[in-house]
């Protein structure tokens, strides 16, 4: 019965969907209040019916009705509790629900924190956002129903993958999809702005806060996949420029231009067009995203099982809701010139040019990660672009990202001088590249590209506090700083410690392969470790082999590892467990691997890392997602309209 | 003392010497050297049986396979592109990780960089065009009103 | 042309070849000995260990090499196709038994059936690396002069058969 009232509820949020779009885009063109009116509340009925169709879903999944097909499938009676609820988005259809709800959740933010926006234009955002939410229950309803029951109801279920079993299921889809949708946002914003043909300040003011939040919980998204899969997989990888998570770092890079540039438009009026491509870009990228892991058009560990029907349908959404808005841009793109100038040498250059270098990154990803499609699609033979193609040509491209970052930061408004602007830099320029050049002595071997990637990190840092000490010194009372200032450093720092973690893991990380018996010692990076037992241990639907290792540094055992190696009782494939310990300045990482020999002294394969400043690399993401979270919640973005008329906008204005 | 006594120490004598002492775990590799050339090697090489991973980190039958012959190939003194090129003439161009710079990859190998000259040159002549609208018009009194209304929000009588 | 267009344009010929993409397999690899000399060697008979089989033993003949195995599930759904074909004796079959041990393979053979003229062993997986394999089962055409003509990848279905392997045959064997 619950799931077919789960299933009833979606059919009911479809009609409600359309509804909403209809009358929201509709009402919004032609000022009609009365339908204007029921945008909020459509969009919050949206929400309770997709709400109660995911909690029926993940009743299902918690109570263990295997009578429904995709609990079957993904599913297991001795799946702990915590994974028969995380489960509902392990496999295709629960995650589109999963999908569906962020994207009304999101219409439910907007309904409720958009008192200060005019109705129009919120009637306006909410049915456009209405209208992509109809695609999706179209598809759901029509090729990936999560509530499809079996006639023969099998006893038990096959059990979710077990690479899935894991907290890491818990918080990794949920946040990335929140980044993913929430450029639905930025997007509808900027529909609507092409629809009623006010692309002004006003409205990239509306839509900067959006945008950022957006691009927060992708970047948390995208931080929590690489750490688990890290931590997971057993072989210390946290980043293979897998087809799937390019599809998410797209939107990311996209979504960082987009941010600088509603800065650029909001507070000078310019790049409008450009905004407004990013804006829709950003969120097609999303949609290819959803169509490259679930059509099977490219091979990847983390895509869906593949149905050429859902490919042809999410093909189709596609083109349609991107053909759509792009056309409209074409017809409707802002032919005035924005009448406001800038020198060579200003802000907005430099904003802009960081932008080019992003988007041009983002091509590039793009490119590498489609070339084989489009080789075969033209007959022209199999090709495969991996890794070494990927860390060949982004790298490059972001170096001068992160150097123009800092000037674009000091540079004034409108105009500066480009004597000036060195004559400022140069100290904080020294100071890295001589910080940089000679760090990386102190951790072993020099390297040229390890002193490259801490010259760029000290640039960042330095120059942010250099800016940080003077905006102290010249404001008399430092609390009228608006937080969004801060926030703008912190964020520029988090990226400096995300880059310092990159180049210390791919610069110094050294690992060991051996075989080794109990007792053994293998030694990396300065620590030890004595393997000193090994048993069997039974966990709740596996069981599993699990190493004793100590741990050891300068005679001192620090503690004792447990790397385990599980088979699952619905998989053949043994799953690594590895055991980590972690600190501020490194991993240390233990992975067991097969039993080479059995009898009275058995021996094992075990691998074991040493990885320096790995954390930094997450931890970077965090206060990348803290400044940005800062940078949305300034005051002026909740102020209502009327009070702005007085609020003038200073040359040389902060961010 | 008897036969048995003797026969006794020789056999616990031969015993603990043949007992292992625990020690420094042996590689699993034999030649540490190789192990890293054929890493260097399998790095650059695709798993074709894994769904996205290189032939270095996976597990699978081939792969193991793959590696084992690779490394005779390194024992029997091949060179790197020797190598390359009894895969490739076996498995295709797909087996490269990295794509070979080839007329079917100038677009994107090149493709990258052109863009971002082209896009550098764009910008460049976008900001210099900005320059030479430099004076603002100034507003008669309608439009002062108009631009006001805009400043505080005020959704126009369209 | 307006420089607005230019994003649409991009994305409509992205959708091209995104639609294209949909009506491929981006996991199949085409082998790049089509139209090469097969690669030599020389083995040993499943059934008799003792007696030697080389691949240029079946020069002057159109044949084909069938790789297969007793743990390969997708084997057995290939197998009936490839019994009712030999028995039309339209070309010598070979089969290699890739990573088996011999019992197994036996044992799997005389369960289902033998569609094989000879059948071999390839133990270690060498001849199949030098044939390209990376998935059982695979089946290659080579012609009179040992020149390989086709390579299926995967089962062989009764389309691949009449639509692309016999017609083959037809026009190497004359």
């Amino acid at each position: 019965m619950i799931p077919e009232i789960g299933h009833f509820a979606l059919i009911l949020a479809l009609f409600v969907a359309l509804a909403l779009g209809l009358l929201g885009v509709i009402g919004g063109q032609q000022g009609r209040d009365d339908w204007m009116a029921l945008a909020r509340p459509g969009a919050q009925a949206l929400w309770l019916l997709t709400a109660f169709s995911f909690g029926c879903l993940t009743y299902a999944f918690y109570t263990n009705d295997f009578s429904v097909s995709y609990v079957a499938q993904h599913s297991n009676s001795k799946l702990p509790g915590l994974y028969r609820v995380a489960g509902v988005w392990g496999g295709h259809e629960g995650s589109l629900l999963l999908w569906h709800f962020m994207l009304t959740s999101w219409m439910l933010a907007v309904s409720i924190f958009s008192r200060q926006l005019p109705d129009a234009m919120v009637s306006r955002v909410l049915g456009l956002l209405g209208l992509v939410a109809v695609g999706f229950l179209l598809f759901m309803l029509i090729t990936s129903n999560p509530f499809l029951r079996l006639s023969d109801v099998p006893t038990d279920g096959r059990d979710l993958n077990p690479l899935l079993q894991d907290p890491g299921l818990v918080f990794h889809p949920p946040m990335l999809y929140m980044g993913y949708v929430g450029f639905a946002v930025p997007f509808a914003f900027s529909i609507a702005a092409l629809l009623n043909g006010r692309l002004d300040a006003a409205w990239a003011r509306w839509s900067r806060p959006w945008a950022t939040a957006a691009w927060i919980f992708l970047t948390l998204g995208i931080a929590l996949g690489s750490w688990w899969a890290y931590y997971e997989l057993g072989w210390g990888g946290w980043w293979f420029w897998d087809p799937v998570e390019n599809a998410s770092f797209l939107p990311w890079l996209v979504g960082t231009a987009l941010m600088h540039s509603l800065a650029v438009t909001e507070k000078r009026g310019l790049f409008r067009n450009w905004t407004i491509v990013l804006a829709i870009t950003a969120f097609s990228l999303s949609l290819l995203g959803t169509f490259l892991v679930r059509s099977g058009v490219l091979t990847s560990v983390h895509a869906f099982a593949s149905d050429p029907k859902r490919g042809v349908f999410i093909l189709l959404f596609l083109s349609v809701v991107v053909g759509g808005s792009l056309t409209l841009f074409a017809m409707r793109a802002s032919k005035v010139r924005s009448g406001g100038s800038f020198a060579l040498v200003s802000r907005e250059t430099f904003l802009l040019v960081n932008n080019v270098l992003l988007t041009t990154a983002a091509a590039s990803v793009l490119l590498g990660t489609l070339y084989p499609l489009i080789v075969d699609a033209l007959n022209l033979g199999k090709l495969s672009v991996g890794p070494p193609y990927f860390n060949s040509v982004f790298a490059p491209i972001m170096v001068p990202v992160l150097l123009f970052m800092v000037v674009g930061s000091f540079a004034r408004w409108k105009s500066d001088s480009a004597t000036e602007l060195a004559k400022r830099l140069s100290p904080v320029g020294i100071a890295s590249v001589v910080l940089g050049s000679t760090a990386p002595l102190l951790a072993g071997a020099w390297s040229a590209l390890a002193a490259l990637g801490l010259t760029l990190a000290f640039w960042i840092v330095l120059a942010s506090l250099l800016q940080i000490y003077q905006q102290l010194r010249n404001t008399v009372n430092w609390k009228s700083t608006p937080i969004s200032y801060w926030g703008m450093h912190l964020a520029h720092v988090g990226i400096a410690v995300c880059v310092v973690g990159i180049t210390m893991v791919k610069g110094y990380e050294t690992e060991k392969d051996v075989r080794m018996v109990i007792g053994d010692t293998v030694s990396v990076g300065g620590y030890t470790f004595r393997l000193t037992g090994i048993r069997t241990e039974a966990g709740p639907n596996y069981h599993a082999d699990v190493g004793d290792v100590e741990l050891i540094r300068e005679d001192r055992v620090l503690r004792t590892l447990h790397p385990e190696k599980r088979i699952y009782f619905s998989s053949t494939m043994p799953m690594t467990e590895a055991a980590i310990d972690t600190s501020l300045v490194r991993d240390v990482y233990v992975s067991l691997g097969e039993r080479l020999e059995d009898g009275k002294n058995p021996a094992w394969a075990m691998r074991v890392y040493h990885k320096p400043f790995i954390t930094w690399i997450w931890g970077g993401c965090l206060l990348m997602a803290l400044g940005g979270a800062m940078a949305a919640l300034d005051r002026r973005y909740r102020k209502k309209a009327a009070s702005f008329a007085a609020t003038p906008v200073k040359n040389g204005a902060l961010v | 003392m008897n036969l048995k006594y003797w026969l006794g120490i020789l056999l616990v004598l031969i015993i603990s010497s043949t007992a292992s002492y625990a020690g420094e775990a042996t590689p699993l590799a034999e030649d540490p050297v190789l192990e890293q050339r054929l890493m260097a090697i399998s790095e650059e090489l695709r798993c074709l049986v894994c769904q996205n991973e290189s032939l270095a980190g996976s597990r699978a039958d081939l792969a193991l396979d793959l590696r084992r012959e690779i490394r005779t190939l390194i024992k029997a003194g091949k060179t790197d592109a020797e190598i390359m090129d009894f895969m490739v003439s076996r498995y295709g161009d797909f087996v490269r990780y990295r794509p070979p710079v080839k007329p079917i990859t100038w677009v994107l190998w090149f493709g990258p960089f052109l863009l971002l000259i082209g896009a550098l040159v764009g910008l460049a002549r976008m900001v210099r065009r900005s320059q030479s609208s430099a004076a603002a018009p100034a507003l008669d009194p309608a439009q002062r009103e108009k631009a006001q209304a805009l400043l505080q929000d005020t959704e126009l009588p369209s | 042309m307006k420089k607005a267009m230019i994003p649409l344009g991009i994305f409509l010929v992205l959708v091209v070849f995104l639609a294209i993409g949909l009506t491929r397999d981006p996991r199949e690899v085409p082998s790049p000995l089509i139209n090469k000399a097969a690669p030599a060697f020389t083995t040993t008979r499943l059934q008799a260990a003792d007696q030697p089989f080389s691949a240029k033993d079946m020069l002057g003949q159109v044949w084909l090499l069938n790789t297969w195995a007793s743990w390969c599930v997708a084997c057995r759904q290939e197998h009936p196709v490839l019994m009712e074909f030999a028995k039309t004796k339209t070309l010598p079959i070979v089969g290699l038994d890739y990573k088996d041990k011999e019992t197994d393979g036996l044992k799997w053979l005389a369960r289902f059936g033998n569609p094989y003229d000879i059948t071999v062993t390839d133990k270690d997986g060498r001849i199949g690396i030098d044939y390209g394999v990376y998935g059982v089962p695979e089946s290659f055409l080579i012609d009179k002069a040992g020149v390989i003509r086709y390579k299926q990848i995967g089962p062989v279905t009764e389309e691949a058969l009449r639509d692309k392997i016999i017609p083959l045959v037809r026009e190497l064997q004359k």
